[in-house]
């Protein structure tokens, strides 16, 4: 069973359509990279699956259990929406880190504050994070002090420390420097091999094609191609992925 | 005269001072809290009321502000305000809180929406999310113009003499209708001490807060 089904999602911002019927799914430990140009709908359909926004139209399933269903939405309680979202996790553009606490406290926090084990458990649990995205040396840094590549890395530790089912990035590497790109998108293929399922709204062709299990392409608020990397990359079929492709290379 | 009599009369003058000075913090912080709430709320009338009124306090003289609370109850409602510190309390604590609301206002936007968003995907409630990653943020960003405004508290506290609360200086006045007048000039020292304490506890605090940026 998938672990994820999104069901005919649709968004609109005022008058304007921004998704018109999105509709995917998601093996366990696959990685699924959206593509796409600038104002595709990525971001909403990201922003939509963490309930940043609620879509106007569709389904959202993880593991067969239905968490969003927008002829519904409105019964749903503020903590329910809580539990819900925790099924996914969101990795912003723009790091997002907590200014005033450091590396250990920004990862910390949201587990200690959930309840979701001793204080013991909860930092013995951050500090296998920190190594694990090779940071242990900056557990006590504050974010001020940290290269844009480094925080993006405690912000990928700090959202799997509540151990979401899918983790989703927003273009993870667009607000830092080209040599810093590469650190982050380490821990991402690491996070692969570790059998994370993960959704990657990225810009990086290379990466997308190496790392992604299946590639969607998005145009005008619509899934205008989905596929392998190897279909995608080597052999699209409609003309809009083709000429896409050939913008960025 | 002796120097020691009049310091002491000052000094028992500028305990007012100090106690309204207090007093108004103490009650007009929450309540400028509050009032910035009401101005950012998303239910309009409500956010607009508090709009209108924040421009009247913010429009007119606290002078001025001082003369209604006092009068008004008396002349209106025919229940006169005997107990003149309180008034010129009402007065300060309004006036204040409407100052206060516009920096908390100030400070509460400033911060990005990123900060919320990430304490929702987080799976943080509301509350958390104010108390444990705005707030001290805020703390921050406000800490230069609450000093200001803090600091203009101190010299303004001296206004309610012009309802005769016994601030300090009426009470060098009196030493001025007797004919001597360097009393009236000494007050500044009290004023320049307390502001220069102030001061040192706002350099204080903004440096323990400059660990983050
Ligand atoms: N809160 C909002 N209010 C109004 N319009 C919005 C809002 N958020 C997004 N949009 C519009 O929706 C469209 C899709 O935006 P979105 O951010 O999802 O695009 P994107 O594919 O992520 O683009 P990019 O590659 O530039 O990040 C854009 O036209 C944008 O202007
Ligand atoms: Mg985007």
């Amino acid at each position: 069973m998938s672990v994820l089904e999104v069901k005919n999602i649709k968004k609109s911002f005022g008058k304007t359509e921004v998704l018109k019927g999105i509709s995917f799914s998601l093996e366990k430990g696959e990685v699924l990279s959206i593509i796409g140009s600038s104002g595709s709908g990525k971001t909403t359909l990201l922003r939509c699956l963490n309930f940043l926004e609620f879509a106007d139209g569709g389904t959202i399933s993880v593991d067969g259990e239905t968490i969003f269903d927008a002829s519904s939405v409105k019964k749903l309680s503020d903590s329910q929406i809580r539990d819900n979202r925790l099924r996914f996790g969101l990795v912003f553009q723009s790091f997002n880190l907590f200014p005033q606490y450091n590396v250990l406290k920004n990862i910390t926090l949201a587990p200690s504050l959930l309840k979701r084990g001793t204080s013991e458990q909860i930092e013995q649990e951050a500090l296998a994070l920190i190594e694990r995205v090779g940071l242990l040396e900056k557990k006590e840094n504050y974010p001020c002090q940290l290269s844009g590549g480094q925080q993006q890395r405690v912000a990928i530790a700090r959202a799997l420390a509540l151990k979401p089912d899918i983790l989703c990035f927003d273009e993870p590497t667009s607000a830092l420097d080209p040599e810093l790109t590469g650190e982050v998108l380490k821990v991402i293929r690491d996070l692969k091999s570790g059998d994370s399922t993960m959704i990657v709204v990225t810009h990086e062709m290379e990466f997308a094609r190496s790392v992604s299990d299946k590639v969607i392409f998005m145009a005008d608020g619509v899934i205008e191609e989905m596929g392998t990397p190897e279909q995608i990359f080597g052999n699209p079929k409609s003309p809009k992925t083709k000429s896409f492709l050939n913008q960025i290379v | 005269m002796s120097f020691q009599q009049v310091s002491l009369s000052l000094a028992a003058g500028f305990l007012e001072n100090c106690r309204l000075f207090f007093e108004t913090l103490l009650f007009s912080i929450p309540l400028g809290l509050l009032i910035s709430f009401c101005t950012m709320s998303k239910f309009k009338p409500l956010s607009f009321v508090f709009k209108i009124i924040v421009w009247c306090i913010r429009g007119t003289p606290l002078m001025l502000q001082l003369f209604v609370v006092f009068y008004v109850p008396g002349l209106v409602f025919g229940i006169p305000m005997r107990n003149r510190m309180l008034a010129a309390l009402i007065a300060f604590v309004i006036n204040y809180a409407c100052y206060f609301s516009e920096i908390f206002r100030g400070g509460i936007e400033s911060i990005s929406k990123g900060q919320y968003e990430a304490g929702q995907v987080l799976g943080l409630t509301k509350r958390q999310i104010f108390t444990k990653i705005i707030l001290l943020q805020v703390t921050k960003r406000i800490v230069p113009p609450m000093s200001n405004e803090i600091i203009t508290l101190v010299k303004d506290t001296s206004l309610a003499r012009v309802i005769a609360v016994g601030e300090i200086l009426l009470a060098a006045e009196r030493f001025a209708g007797k004919g001597v007048i360097w009393p009236l000039f000494f007050t500044g020292v009290y004023f320049l001490a307390f502001c220069g304490l102030l001061t040192l506890l706002f350099g204080y605090i903004e440096k323990k807060l400059s660990y983050f940026n």
